[in-house]
């Protein structure tokens, strides 16, 4: 039971207390390029937790058979390999969404992110607990790309998931859908996410006190 | 580094130094077991690929030519045009679309030319019955999300180049200006992407026009 709430700590902490983007601020190139629109986003975090998820797996499994020197370089062609099958799957199954991606699924190889989890979590924890990590993980990055693309594109286009939103008197944003906007909304998005962090802790120190304080007057 | 080296050594008297043969061999087995995975995935989708590519190129031509029902490849050497088979394509070849019963009806042209990221394509009908553009379509382009790829998802500026005549060369003016016969109104925001377009069409029209054969001397169809 008690291996059970932890494995599912370790999820549930990618989503929110350890967000990769939000938090770490790791993986902001695909974060940046890939978020014009929110069909874009969804599926850029659909291969990051394909290949996260399966790099976990293996490096998890074989880390007594990964010498410490090399481990890099191993991670590395593992979650190249991973990516490579990624990268044709969608260009056989999906191929519009691969012209979109194109240049961009190749560089999840190069997603800081993903390596980071091995490096940091995967090379040292049992199987369980490093897939439950990399679906966290994943799941946390693929809300904030979400959240991010969403915005971009409701703004920058007036439309989601491509259906017309406001009709043919809103004029888009034209910025957001250009880098700068990219920028500006995660600048606002990691603002909006540790006020409410700070909030949230506040709230709950200030719980914890009267609780305290209400435990000592009833002790009295 | 060799600081933190030394430590490591310390703390955990168990591990010894792996011979360097240990570690080439765990780099050469990842990387045999990856080159086979990749190959297997290379070999599993590489027929859908390249049917998703020739599908692409078919319903192009068929869009940019209105009722043709058969179309075959033409490829331009020894200054003449002749019918080809094989797969794949290349800069020297058009296409010509044919009516059910076989007879011709225009050219389907491809044109390549940098636009404001990267090289565009294009492929456009061309009637020489009448020396109009029949319609426009984007084989391929990498040009901004949202702003210059219009030029394939702006209908109405695919639109302007159904039935354009392409006797004097086509231009693109801002948006609203147009006043002439040949003249586009360029996509407000992609103005760089739209004059791409059509310099690519004027390009490779001229390219062609020269290559064409003369009128009722066109290539017949080959049914097999």
């Amino acid at each position: 039971m008690a291996t059970d709430t932890s494995a599912y700590e370790e999820m549930i902490k990618g989503l929110w207390r350890d967000n990769p983007v939000f938090v770490q601020v790791l993986g902001m190139c695909p974060m940046l390029a890939v978020t014009n629109s929110a069909i874009n986003a969804v599926v850029m975090g659909l291969a990051t937790f394909f290949v996260l998820v399966g790099s976990s797996f293996l490096v998890s499994s074989f880390k007594q058979w990964i010498p410490k020197q090399v481990r890099i370089s191993l991670y590395i062609i593992i979650i190249a390999t991973f990516v490579t099958v990624v990268d044709y799957s969608l260009l056989a199954l999906l191929p519009t969404i691969h012209k979109e991606l194109g240049a961009f699924i190749p560089l999840i190889v190069a997603n800081c992110m993903i390596l980071g989890r091995q490096e940091a979590f995967a090379s040292k924890h049992n199987v369980k607990y490093a897939v439950m990590d990399a679906v966290g993980m994943s799941a946390g990055f693929m809300i904030a790309l979400f959240a991010l693309g969403s915005v971009r594109e409701i703004l920058g286009v007036g439309a989601f998931f491509g259906i017309d939103l406001f009709g043919a008197n809103f004029e888009p944003w034209v910025i957001m859908i250009l880098p700068p906007g990219g920028f500006l909304t995660l600048g606002l998005l990691l603002l909006f996410f540790n006020w409410f962090t700070e909030r949230r802790r506040e709230f709950l120190l200030k719980v914890a006190e009267s609780s305290r304080v209400a435990y000592v007057d009833g002790d009295k | 580094m060799t600081d933190k080296q030394d430590n490591i050594k310390t703390s955990s008297i168990t591990t010894e130094e792996p011979s360097s043969s240990r570690l080439i061999f765990s780099m050469a087995v990842a990387g045999f077991i990856s080159g086979i995975i990749i190959i297997a995935i290379y070999m599993l989708t590489f027929d859908t690929i390249k049917e998703n590519k020739a599908r692409e190129l078919r319903e192009a031509v068929f869009k940019v030519l209105p009722e043709v029902s058969f179309m075959q490849k033409l490829h331009f050497m020894d200054n003449k045009l002749g019918v080809v088979k094989a797969e794949g394509m290349d800069d020297e070849m058009i296409f010509a679309g044919y009516d059910k019963q076989g007879k011709f009806i225009g050219y389907a042209i491809q044109g390549k030319g940098p636009g404001f990221q990267d090289t565009i394509h294009v492929l456009f009908g061309y009637l020489s019955s009448n020396q109009n553009i029949t319609g426009m379509e984007i084989l391929d382009s990498r040009e901004t999300p949202g702003l210059g790829d219009k030029i394939f998802k702006d209908m109405d500026f695919v639109g302007e180049f159904i039935n354009l005549p392409i006797s004097k060369e086509i231009k693109a003016v801002k948006k609203g200006k147009k006043t002439q016969e040949n003249e586009i109104d360029a996509i407000t925001g992609a103005t760089i992407s739209s004059k791409a377009v059509v310099r690519i069409i004027n390009i490779a029209f001229n390219k062609w026009s020269s290559r064409l054969p003369q009128q009722g001397n066109e290539p017949l169809l080959d049914k097999n």
